[in-house]
């Protein structure tokens, strides 16, 4: 039944179904995974966080270094006035990560190979972005698709192309993360095939593949939360220091 | 109002996908669970910005300030006292050197002050010995002028005395003066 390398992103109810009027909201196995990631970072930040003493034991310390790599991140792309976006962001990186590396357990679900996760997240922080942008600077916000020092005869053109690339954020942030976790977790599968159907005599090669794809799979489980995050300062940089 | 607008966007952007999503066979282009999906993410991962902004971050900040803090104490406390002891041991230098240039003083004034006795006393002893020589030259001076008379005279009482031994006789003393005192005479003429 789980031999076509897709059925692993099937999302299916768990329990039964609930409806808002028209609109299924039923609890599925993506939602579980989401529910068990959020429950995941509460956990282990609230045991991080309880202990208050002067040298961290492992779980403290495990908090405390999330704590100053993300404001660090912070700090380095979108500066000091970024701070008040910090829990944001920190939550988005931590959601990310955890649904990445959930992903990673056989069996389980990952949360962010769907792309209207991804999209949803990735809208709500374009929109929230434009909106502290005009917030921020009223219409001079406008002046972020006017670059400066461009001739004039060019301007025209280049300030399509911004606005494209504005409007394309979103879309690119979110299909980067989802192609990422997708293509990951189907070629991981495909290769996982293959040893079951080249057996004990020819299964050794992919099966090789298969461990050394885990561990990549883990590294871009953490650089795609990384990346993530980091555009998101980005973009929260351009809107909140317009320097163009 | 801002969720509306998401799930308007993220409905209007994706229906053209989602139309060949069922037999492109992508389980993530079916649109079945899509709003299923989209409430859960608002609900888990409001509750979990909520959660750690409200009472797990200020938490860990707190923690890492209070770190900050007294590990800065502590490092000012070092400081001091580290300041502390290059002072004491400034003092310590100086209480040193102090003591050797005291020292040296006083050596140098000590051997000032046995120099100058030592002079002193060189001076005395030396102008005792220069008068005790001079009163020893004096008497040799005195002895050098009465001595040829005496020698006279003893040659005169061992000549006489002599003479009577040798003979028997007793001489008149003016006799034996007489020739003595020509023989004086000649020896200090030659």
């Amino acid at each position: 039944m789980a031999t076509n390398p897709m059925y692993q992103f099937n999302v299916y109810r768990i329990g039964p179904e609930i409806k808002i009027g028209e609109v299924d909201i039923s609890f599925t196995n993506a939602s579980l995974f989401m529910v068990i990631s959020t429950l995941a970072i509460l956990i282990v930040f609230n045991l991080g966080a309880k202990k208050k003493s002067l040298i961290p034991d492992k779980i403290q310390l495990l908090s405390e270094l999330s704590y100053s790599f993300v404001s660090k991140m912070i700090s380095d792309t979108a500066g000091a006035k970024a701070k008040p976006y910090f829990a944001f962001i920190f939550s988005l990186f931590m959601f990310v990560l955890f649904c990445n590396m959930f992903g990673m357990i056989p069996y389980s679900f990952t949360v962010t190979s769907h792309i209207i996760v991804t999209f949803v997240l990735a809208a709500f922080i374009f929109i929230g972005v434009t909106i502290i942008g005009f917030l921020k600077h009223g219409l001079g916000y406008l002046k972020l698709f006017v670059p400066s020092g461009v001739p004039i005869i060019l301007l025209p053109l280049i300030v399509v192309i911004e606005i494209i690339s504005y409007l394309s954020r979103p879309i690119s942030l979110s299909v980067r993360l989802f192609a990422n976790m997708m293509a990951g977790h189907t070629m991981m599968k495909v290769f996982g095939g293959f040893v079951v159907s080249l057996g004990l005599v020819g299964g050794w090669l992919p099966l090789g593949f298969s461990v050394a794809l885990t561990g990549l799979e883990i590294l871009v489980a953490f650089l795609q939360a990384y990346v993530f995050a980091i555009l998101t300062c980005i973009y929260l940089n351009d809107a909140l220091n317009l320097h163009h | 109002m801002k969720k509306i607008i998401i799930y308007l966007y993220a409905l209007f952007s994706f229906n053209c996908i989602a139309k060949s999503a069922e037999t492109g066979g992508m389980p993530q282009l079916n649109p079945e669970f899509w709003f299923s999906q989209i409430f859960w993410l608002t609900i888990s991962f409001g509750i979990l910005f909520i959660i750690l902004s409200k009472f797990i971050l200020p938490k860990i900040r707190n923690n890492l300030e209070t770190r900050k803090s007294q590990i800065m104490e502590n490092i000012e406390i070092a400081d001091n006292q580290k300041s502390k002891s290059e002072n004491n041991l400034k003092e310590y230098d100086k209480i040193i050197s102090d003591a050797k240039d005291k020292a040296k003083k006083t050596f140098n004034s000590a051997k000032e002050k046995i120099q100058l006795d030592l002079g002193k006393e060189r001076e005395k002893i030396e102008s005792e010995l220069n008068s005790k020589i001079q009163d020893a030259e004096n008497e040799i001076k005195d002895l050098k002028k009465s001595s040829p008379e005496k020698i006279g005279l003893i040659a005169v009482d061992t000549a006489a005395e002599i003479i009577q031994k040798l003979i028997g006789v007793e001489i008149n003393k003016s006799n034996v003066s007489a020739i003595v005192n020509e023989q004086v005479k000649l020896m200090k003429d030659k």
